[in-house]
């Protein structure tokens, strides 16, 4: 047994000797992938066999898809047979106190003023009786599964609820969606899966954070939502504090389903390692996500942060076929030193009365490269569609990039689409202003910048939004000079 | 697409024709130029909806007929008497006439023209060894970008030529008058090419119109090339049979402080695809383009525009306007790029449409691709109906539903008119839009 296996052996055990619950595989497979590496994954899942299938197909698909090029975005190829698709969860050394984890790591936390308590949850610090996240997770489940509202990670919604996984998996991102969609569907490792049964209104924001071991961020995560006629329900991802990953690919999957009258709030901080100033390193981030208004007067909204990775690629979509279903899209992205992003959103107009907005706030800084990139369609049957769409771009220093590639497709004479967009810099003399009341430039930027994107930080959850104004801050610094 | 093989081979053996006719100028060293561009054409495929500038229009049908080329003396004579058809009431112009892609004097107006200006037909240039033209065609490269328009290249025969000396004003506009007429199906291929010096000013009017509504082919390029401090006025009127194609390039250049005015007006043709690139290359440039397009039936009409911002302190604007009513199909993408460097860039881009009927159908992409920060930088689209506020204004007064629409219509589309200078042109469209729309009310 080699050293590291060892070390995840022991801290298994130390896991298991302060009480949590763990179920942590020490093998790992090897890199690469082919059919047997898909059939064991799903044989260590234990899932069952209509599951197995369905990889395969996937499988087999992608294999015929090419590598889609068509973005604004820039990397080295990627060896697909030299990831390693399944691994027993990683665990991070845990620390005695905050003194020893990374002091750079825990200056972002104090930035972000994240408690002490959850700073020490996230630095991996084993954490004392009193605060114990795993038992508050296990109250909220207590309340949740009351309610009937199913919350697990999607490895025990197959265990637990296959019929409901069977019925939903794949019907919004089929498994031949796209090129990174398929090989998500061949290899998810897991994810999230909420359900949310008729008439019922989710008491509390669902999210990742209440997951019990399943915190660390998979590198293929499938996430699925289906909220049932007349629920709600509000479900983060990720966090404002800076994560890093050793898996440099990641491509994950979140399909929504909101039934007649049902809403879904989707709100995402991301905040992976970008790679340094020099644009080694770090995560891309090709992730597909969308969701599907069936039912008549649903609703899905989609709120991003995006402050980190290298490369972030995505279109979180709502599919508006229900009659009077509204999408809408709020998003923030911010890049620095190299980073690029090429975001945005789409919305298919299907049912009668359908409304979108969209809100983009873009924000280029050092040598990035940020790109909204966004469509809007308005098939023949959508009687009295709307759409609102504004996408802003701010620039900050002369060596960044911002571009805005909307496409507008109107196949209806009742529809009303009207798209906004603008690009300009801090202007001098708002700094002026500023400065002359005794505000440093710097202070001066973050202030403009955060008045800036107020629109979308104004969708997302309270704490969220504190956290996030901070973050943006933080991911500023260094850029004015 | 798997018999565009054999529609390139039908082009190939035509230029094949076309050269054997050259004579004497197969040797010119232009000749070399044609023949590059056949290398290119033979190399490169037609576009289809899988590219991306291609995307929204399919060109196949274009592909589907085997044009030949024109005979220019069978038709010329059937054409005279019916040329008052195409002149704007009371304008003092100089009328250059082409019909199907050749130049003919006897058709044409000249008047006298201030030492050194040329105002004629491409062919005679050529034919004169002009230096002014091999450079400018040759040194443009960007032309020869896709299948068409090194086709066009490949074929360069005739066309405008215009060359205003520095410090010179040509008064009266020019009248650039293509005539398609039957028999048969032919492909015309003009290629103009308009040299403004250094504080020279010009105003043009680039007219593609059909004598008898029959099916044929304008595969047409236009070249600027605006000096420093000039002014150049460029009214595109295409009025094609509707059984026509129309494909065309306007690919202007301005110098610095060099300011250019296009009004692009499309409202014939089965296909209509125009792409309008301008390069703000000299400091101080300023650009504005105004676009309309009144679209019917199975039409479709597509509009690609590339404003290029290279040099600081430029300013550009572009406002298109479609009016869509039945099956047909609208298509514009407006592309705004600031190059690095090109700071204290101003500007502004906007695309509106109004659908009038179930069939019809939009697909608008206005982009901005930038890469200076200090710019102000903002486009809009929108797709919709008439303003209801306004037509509810209108039925208070009495105004019946179905006149309210039609007055909107034509306030919607004549907006784009206000601002053509030749006020005689401006007068004849306004006309025109007025029967069109606003015929029913009288």
């Amino acid at each position: 047994m080699s050293n590291s296996d060892l070390t995840v052996e022991k801290l298994a055990s130390e896991e298991y000797k302060y009480g949590f619950v763990t179920d942590i595989e020490t093998d790992k497979l090897p890199k690469g992938l082919n059919e047997d590496v898909i059939k064991l994954i799903s044989e260590k899942k234990n899932e069952p066999g209509w599951m197995t299938d369905w990889r395969l197909k996937a499988y087999r698909h992608w294999l015929t898809m090419n590598e889609p090029h068509w973005s604004n975005v820039k990397y080295g190829p990627i060896d697909y047979q030299d990831i390693i698709y399944y691994a027993a969860p990683k665990k991070k050394p845990k620390l005695n106190n905050l003194n020893e984890a990374d002091p750079e790591l825990v200056k972002a936390f104090e930035k972000l003023g994240i408690p002490i308590e959850e700073q020490k949850r996230l630095a991996g610090v084993a954490v004392d009786a009193v605060f114990d996240s795993v038992s508050v997770a296990t109250t909220f489940k207590e309340k949740l599964s009351e309610l009937g509202i199913i919350f697990c990670s999607m490895s025990e919604a197959l265990q637990n609820h296959p019929e409901l996984v069977r019925k939903y998996l794949g019907t919004v991102v089929p498994y031949t969606d796209n090129f990174f969609a398929s090989l998500n569907s061949a290899v998810f490792s897991d994810g999230s899966f909420a359900y949310v049964p008729k008439g019922v209104r989710c008491p509390m924001e669902l999210s990742t954070y209440f997951r019990i071991n399943a915190s660390e961020t998979g590198q293929f995560e499938r996430t699925l939502i289906v909220a049932e006629e007349g629920a709600y329900v509000s479900y983060l991802e990720g966090c404002t504090a800076p994560i890093r990953d050793t898996n440099q690919l990641h491509a994950a999957v979140v399909e929504l389903v909101a039934l007649d009258n049902a809403e879904i709030k989707y709100s995402t901080v991301q905040n992976w390692y970008p790679g340094d100033k020099d644009g080694k390193g770090g995560i891309y981030n090709f992730v597909t996500k969308r969701g599907a208004c069936r039912g008549v007067n649903s609703k899905i909204s989609w709120t991003q942060v995006e402050t980190g990775s290298a490369i972030t690629w995505k279109y979180p979509s709502c599919i508006l076929q229900g009659d009077n279903s509204v999408g809408e899209f709020y998003s923030v992205a911010m890049t620095n030193n190299l980073q690029q992003a090429d975001t945005g959103t789409k919305m298919i107009h299907i049912g009668k009365n359908t409304r979108s907005t969209i809100i983009s706030k873009g924000i280029s800084a050092g040598r990035s490269n940020n790109s909204y990139r966004g469509q809007v369609r308005i098939t023949s049957k959508a009687e009295n569609a709307r759409n609102y769409s504004q996408c802003d771009s701010l620039l900050i220093g002369d060596k960044c990039g911002a571009h805005t590639f909307p496409y507008l497709e109107t196949n209806n004479p009742t529809a009303q689409v009207e798209h906004e967009a603008t690009t300009s810099k801090i202007g001098a003399d708002q700094i002026f202003y500023l400065n002359q009341r005794g505000i440093s430039t710097e202070d001066a930027v973050r202030l403009i910048v955060n008045g800036y994107c107020k629109e979308v930080f104004r969708q997302l959850p309270m704490e969220f939004a504190v956290e996030a104004t901070r973050l943006l801050s933080m991911s500023l610094e260094g850029s004015v000079g | 697409m798997a018999d565009t093989s054999q529609i390139k081979g039908w082009y190939l053996s035509l230029f094949k024709d076309f050269e054997n006719h050259l004579n004497g100028e197969k040797s010119s060293s232009f000749h070399s130029v044609r023949k590059q561009a056949i290398d290119r054409f033979a190399q490169i495929d037609f576009p289809d909806t899988h590219q991306e500038d291609w995307r929204f229009t399919d060109i196949s049908p274009i592909l589907r007929h085997t044009f030949s080329r024109a005979d220019k003396e069978a038709t010329a004579i059937q054409t005279k008497g019916q040329l008052s058809r195409f002149q704007f009431n009371g304008m003092k112009s100089r009328l250059v006439t082409f019909v199907n892609g050749s130049y003919l004097p006897e058709l044409s107006i000249q008047l006298p023209l201030p030492e050194g200006a040329v105002i004629g037909s491409l062919a005679d240039a050529l034919k004169n060894r002009n230096d002014a033209v091999s450079g400018h065609i040759s040194n443009d490269a960007s032309v020869g970008e896709n299948a068409f328009t090194a086709l066009n290249l490949a074929f360069t025969a005739d066309g405008a030529f215009v060359y205003i000396p520095d410090g010179t004003e040509i008064e009266e506009p020019l009248h650039l008058l293509f005539i398609s007429t039957g028999p048969g199906e032919f492909i015309s291929q003009p290629r103009n090419i308009i040299i403004a010096g250094t504080n020279s000013r010009v105003r043009i009017v680039e007219h593609y119109v059909s004598l008898d509504g029959g099916t044929y082919f304008t595969n047409a390029v236009t070249q600027i090339h605006a000096g420093e401090n000039s002014s150049v006025n460029l009214v595109k009127i295409q009025s094609e049979s509707l059984n026509a194609y129309h494909i065309a390039t306007t690919d202007a250049s301005l110098s610095g402080n060099a300011s250019f005015v296009s009004h692009s007006l499309s409202f014939g043709a089965s296909i209509n695809r125009h792409d309008l690139n301008v390069g703000l290359k000299g400091e101080g440039s300023d650009a504005t383009l105004e676009g309309l397009y009144l679209l019917s039936g199975n039409q479709l009409s597509d509009t690609h525009s590339m404003i290029d911002h290279v040099s600081p302190h430029c300013t550009s604007q572009e406002h298109y306007k479609g009016v869509l009513d039945g099956k047909s199909h609208g298509v514009f993408n407006g592309k705004i790029m600031v190059r690095k460097g090109a700071q204290q860039t101003n500007s502004y881009q906007e695309n509106r449409n109004i659908i009038l009927s179930s069939e019809a159908k939009v697909d608008t992409k206005p982009q901005l691709e930038i890469f200076a920060d200090d710019v102000k930088c903002s486009h809009g689209a929108t797709v919709g109906q008439l303003n209801r506020e306004s037509m509810f204004y209108l039925r208070s007064r009495g105004i019946s539903e179905e006149q309210a629409k039609l007055i909107l219509i034509y306030a919607f589309a004549s907006d784009v008119l206000k601002d053509i200078k030749e006020e005689e042109v401006r007068t004849q469209l306004e006309n025109d839009l007025s029967e069109r729309f606003l015929a029913p009310l009288k």
